[in-house]
């Protein structure tokens, strides 16, 4: 069996917390990935840049609409999930609008957080 | 260095220049640095160049393209100067440096590309309405953020804080600097014409607030739209310039002396502007000749039909009914049906139109749009039936926000208490 584990948070916590309390809260991060890749259960994972960053994609009558923002309806729930490569957010749009539950229920874009190092 | 009466006529040069070119030139560094926040730093840079140098050594050949060189490269030398602090920069500088090599100073050959290019990224879906329009007039027209403010009714700060979450979001989730391809022209046009018709409806309608119109949103939203179809003519952009151009030939009629609103039928006019009547029909029948009919040319065509009556009495409504048929296959809104039902009611009576609004409401749309019960209203008036007129005036009262709007509404619910 494989599983698709969602992480929610409130990005107004995170982005109050000091240097300090950050740097902890990542660190048991890093370790608690470093225990799943050693226990063998991980098969990928990746933090997500914040809420603002998404858009929206529907297609009805075969017309597509693109929005600002995550706005699912209330009674849509989180079916599944791709991972792509794309080089900007055009290209993941034409990508994502090809996903057939785009006619019944919408795509959320969101690009993946990349840290320098 | 020149004498003072050396510098003057420079200075006015180099003022010319920032009223005419700024723009592309920020367009192009847009493109060449990548970021917003650096093109306009190396934009000011540039121009305070000119002011420094331009005296001494005369004004360049080409003014905008010493500008984008100028800027271009003062951002690579800051950033250079800024990499000894911060090691990720040295690359960026590196990058931007090769690529300025590579162009050998064909910089220019893009411009109106570079133009296209900001409008459509200003203009993303993926942005906010409200970032879109802010965001617009600030990196396409020049406006400030203290201007984009007053003309929206809200603080500086407010509109500072949605062009920064804007420039935030095209950086982060990777909205390219390009004007969309072929497959995607459509709808990505759909969304800048919609923020040119946003902003010349809030400067023509002014949604709230003391006075009707703001007349300099409605023109800026013109000038865009002038830029938008000399960049790229497609027919619906020409439907909309056409559309605003109409609207705007009948301002100085639109409202009395003392700042109330006059209907169409009861306008005087001779007060239309007959220059941009005849621009706008122009534009009505180039946009029609394209054969690809949308909402905004089928609206200005209708906006053409009113304008070319000599008389409100005159008025072709047939053609205009007809004219509604087809617009409301093309954009199925219920406003559209609205104003459908209106002209339905000059050309047939207003019992007929009232059949329709009546049904347009039990459909329960547009209870709470003002104009539903103002035109229920009045065709309740025209009917005699004074008392569900009285109440549908009363329902409209309670949902305006303008002050003119609210008085002519006050007036005809005292017009019909003194029947």
């Amino acid at each position: 069996m494989k599983y698709l584990c969602l992480i929610y948070d409130e990005e107004k916590k995170l982005a109050g917390m000091s240097k300090s309390e950050g740097d902890a809260f990542m660190g048991e991060y890093g370790a608690y990935t470093e225990s799943v890749k050693a226990s063998g259960h991980y098969l990928g994972g990746n933090p997500l840049q914040p809420v603002h960053t998404a858009t929206t994609i529907r297609s009805r009558n075969g017309k597509v609409s693109t929005t600002d923002g995550p706005f699912a309806e209330t009674k849509e729930q989180l079916g599944g999930y791709y991972l792509i490569e794309a080089k900007d957010l055009n290209e993941a749009i034409q990508v994502a609008s090809r996903i057939p539950s785009v006619k019944t229920g919408s795509i959320e874009v969101r690009p993946i957080m990349v840290f320098n190092q | 260095m020149g004498s003072e009466d050396a510098v003057e006529p420079v200075r006015a040069a180099v003022d010319a220049v920032y009223r005419t070119d700024s723009r592309r030139v920020l367009a192009t560094l847009i493109r060449l640095l990548g970021d917003f926040d650096l093109a306009e730093e190396a934009m000011h840079d540039a121009f305070t160049a000119a002011v420094e140098q331009w005296p001494r050594d005369g004004v360049p050949a080409n003014p905008r393209a010493w500008l984008v060189s100028t800027g271009r490269f003062k951002s690579i030398s800051a950033m250079r100067k800024r990499a000894r602090f911060d090691a990720s920069l040295s690359e960026i500088a590196e990058r931007l440096e090769a690529a300025a090599r590579e162009s050998g100073g064909h910089d220019e050959e893009s411009v109106d590309d570079d133009r296209l290019r900001l409008i459509f990224t200003c203009c993303h879906p993926a942005l906010t309405p409200d970032a879109q329009i802010a965001l617009t007039l600030r990196e396409v027209c020049g406006l400030t953020t203290e201007e984009i403010a007053h003309a929206f009714f809200t603080s500086p700060s407010t509109v500072a804080q949605r062009i920064v979450r804007a420039k935030a979001k095209i950086r982060d989730a990777g909205i390219p600097y390009q004007v969309p391809a072929l497959g995607e022209l459509a709808e990505r046009l759909d969304s800048v014409l919609h923020v040119v018709y946003l902003v010349f409806n809030e400067g023509y309608f002014a949604s709230s607030g003391e006075s009707l119109t703001r007349h300099d949103l409605s023109a800026e939203a013109i000038r865009l739209g002038r830029l938008l179809i000399e960049l790229l003519p497609e027919p619906e952009g020409v439907g909309l310039l056409a559309l605003m151009l109409l609207h705007e030939s009948r301002r100085a009629a639109r409202t009395s002396p003392t700042g109330e609103l006059i209907l169409l039928a009861d306008q005087d006019r001779s007060l239309w502007s007959r220059d941009q009547i005849a621009e706008g029909s122009m534009l009505v029948e180039r946009a029609l000749a394209m054969r690809r009919l949308g909402p905004y040319t089928l609206q200005a065509a209708i906006a053409a039909v009113h304008a070319e009556a000599p008389a409100a009495a005159a008025t072709d409504w047939a053609q205009i009914v007809a004219l509604y048929d087809i617009l409301v296959r093309a954009d199925p809104a219920p406003v559209v049906e609205l104003n459908r039902a209106a002209a339905v009611a000059m050309r047939d009576g207003p019992l007929a139109g009232l059949t329709i609004i009546d049904a347009i409401l039990a459909r329960g749309v547009l209870a709470d749009y003002l104009h539903a019960h103002s035109a229920r209203a009045d065709l309740c008036r025209r009917l005699g039936r004074l008392d569900e007129a009285r109440a549908s005036y009363t329902r409209a009262l309670g949902l305006t926000r303008q002050e003119p709007e609210r008085r002519f509404l006050e007036r005809r619910l005292r017009e019909i208490d003194q029947k």
